[in-house]
């Protein structure tokens, strides 16, 4: 609706004042979580959280007796790993749908899109019993090809959408001054790409690196992502809401900068189908 | 002249024929990795599942392997279990995804006004929907906490309640609880994609309704609503299928419980397999399951496969 230009005080009351209060009630577990952390453990049960007195005793306890560096490493390995795995293979696919026009070319388009859209409880049983057949269960190895499930399908409609935007004349010039489709693909698409890329990739990183469920049945013992060590606190600490909650801060950490960073770019590429469908 | 020209020509039509055969094939090769791997991680394994709902296949007795038929999913419906999680799994989704879409319908029409912090507002307001499912289930259990959750304390101090709500442990409330959690979580997907929305409609359509004396109700009415209706049709179909499939939060938050008060479809599946090993019936749950949702999937595909078109 036009209501551009407003008097500044119906603009506080009708526009400002709702905002305010949607992001109180989309922030607030956030920050309450955040404040819980760093409230003493034994003023927490006695005067409440609070944010006077502030102290890190939860975050090095949590590092000390907890061992969460361990998981915080194993999250940040199955999370790359997909992101490799992810954008390695969507490359060349999504240039193939982007520029050509093929038999089958929509089917398999569309095979792309209904991956995403199958219960996610259909692929862990087989996939445990396939990993456990092929004895990879606990492994790394095991999370990255289960988080690759999602990140293939989603990473090539992603690039489908950015290379779109790279005019296909481009590859034309290039092709004319000799080079070949896939030179034309390495030299001069590619490189127009980057931005797309990255945000593609940290976009897989950050699913892989909050996935839960994958990680609580292919791994678990060896290789504990963070997730599954978070939701591991609930059930031995389960009163200990200050070190609790420090868990969930942690664990979200990483999620939540990358996505701060570059969310721009991100729901740009997330809703341009979306929008035009 | 001729003799001269033949062997060339001929070397030069086949050099054409390859090089139009590898153009034909160029497409196909460079899709090829990512269809493969698909197929190997993804649709062999769905075809596992279905294999496997056919079978007794119950995990610590690995042997008895037996081909039984569609005796699971008979089984299934005869299951008492089976039809408390579908009511569950429809309740659950009728009133997340409404609550969802009204939440990020407002939120978008704020965003999509002027005003000085628009910019952090919008960037802050996809928090919820970027955090791990476990560390939002931590959030929320801390919240609903009977003893010294925020949500009890709130609650005693307007006097809305007499004493402090066991929220997760009270069968009558506890379905409700997790929707409410749900809802907090998805509603940004809304409010970002409804934006873009409401960013695609020209400027100029409400110009001309404001110097026709049309109301900011009727200029919602007949421009907005049809303007983004494509996205929210669109952003409906994708919610509700990923939520329906989603149940990392409530797995964490009840287990299901209490008693079987937050059971829905997924999850029953789930455990099924989980915590009883029996990965024949759990695998006729989800084949169930995939199949009550796959006429959503088809309209969603149909809609996307135009737009591909």
């Amino acid at each position: 609706m036009a209501l551009g230009k407003m008097p500044t005080s119906r603009r506080l009351l009708i526009v400002e004042l709702p905002m305010l209060l949607i992001l109180a009630f989309a922030l607030g577990p956030y920050i309450w979580m955040f404040i819980t952390s760093v409230t003493d453990e034994s003023r927490l049960f006695t005067e409440g959280p609070s944010i006077i007195g502030a102290t890190i005793d939860n975050y090095t306890r949590l590092f000390r007796t907890v061992g969460f560096g361990d998981n915080l490493l194993d999250s940040f390995i199955v999370a790359s790993g997909t992101v490799v795995v992810g954008l390695s293979l969507s490359v060349t696919a999504a240039y193939s749908f982007s520029r050509f026009s093929f038999k089958g070319k929509r089917v398999l388009m569309l095979q792309f899109l209904l991956i995403n859209m199958f219960p996610l409880v259909l692929l862990i049983l087989p996939l445990f019993v396939l990993m456990r057949v092929l004895g990879l269960l606990d492994t790394h190895l095991a999370l990255i090809i289960a988080n690759s499930t999602i990140a293939i399908p989603f990473s090539v409609w992603m690039m489908i959408s950015y290379m779109n935007g790279i005019p296909r004349s481009l590859d034309e010039a290039a092709m004319t001054d000799g080079c070949t489709r896939m030179g034309a693909l390495r030299r001069v698409v590619l490189p127009l790409c980057v931005p797309g890329i990255i945000a593609t990739g940290i976009y897989i990183f950050i699913t892989s690196w909050n996935e839960y469920l994958y990680a609580l049945t292919l791994g678990g013992r060896n290789v504990r992502p963070i997730t599954v060590a978070v939701q591991t606190l609930i059930g031995e600490y389960e009163i200990q809401w200050g070190l609790l909650t420090a868990g969930g801060i942690v664990g979200a950490m990483p999620a939540t900068v990358l996505f701060l960073l570059v969310q721009k770019r991100l729901i740009s590429g997330l809703t341009q189908g979306a929008v035009k469908g | 002249m001729q003799t001269h020209n033949g062997p060339e020509s001929a070397d030069d039509a086949g050099r054409q024929s390859r090089r139009r055969l590898s153009k034909r094939i160029l497409p196909y090769a460079m899709l090829s990795p990512a269809v493969l791997v698909t197929l190997t991680i993804v649709f062999l394994p769905m075809l596992q599942t279905a294999w496997m709902s056919l079978h007794e296949y119950v995990l610590f007795r690995p042997k008895e392997f037996k081909f039984i038929g569609f005796d699971n999913f008979v089984a299934a419906l005869q299951d008492e279990v089976f039809w408390i999680s579908l009511k569950h799994t429809i309740i659950w989704i009728g009133v997340t995804i409404p609550g969802q879409m009204l939440l990020g319908l407002v939120t978008a029409l704020l965003l999509n006004q002027e005003f000085r912090w628009r910019a952090l507002a919008r960037a802050l307001i996809i928090i919820p929907w970027a955090l791990p499912s476990v560390v939002i289930a931590l959030m929320w259990v801390w919240i609903y906490d009977s003893n010294y959750g925020v949500l009890n304390d709130f609650m005693l101090r307007l006097g809305l309640v007499e004493q402090a709500v066991p929220w997760l442990a009270d069968p009558d409330l506890a379905l409700g609880a997790i929707i409410l959690t749900l809802t907090w979580q998805g509603f940004p997907f809304f409010a970002v994609m409804i934006l873009a929305g409401l960013q695609s409609i020209p400027k100029s359509y409400y110009e001309a309704a404001s110097l026709d004396g049309a109301s900011a109700w009727r200029q919602f009415w007949h421009i907005t609503l049809p303007g983004i209706s494509g996205v929210l049709v669109t952003a409906v179909l994708l919610r509700t299928i990923w939520v329906a499939n989603s149940f990392d939060v409530i797995f964490v938050m009840t287990g299901g419980g209490p008693g079987y008060s937050t059971y829905t479809l997924p999850l029953y599946a789930f455990i099924k397999a989980r915590t009883n090993l029996d990965f024949g019936y759990g695998s006729a749950l989800a084949v169930l399951f995939t199949f009550l949702l796959m006429g959503l999937v088809l309209i969603y595909l149909r809609r996307t496969g135009k737009a591909v078109q």
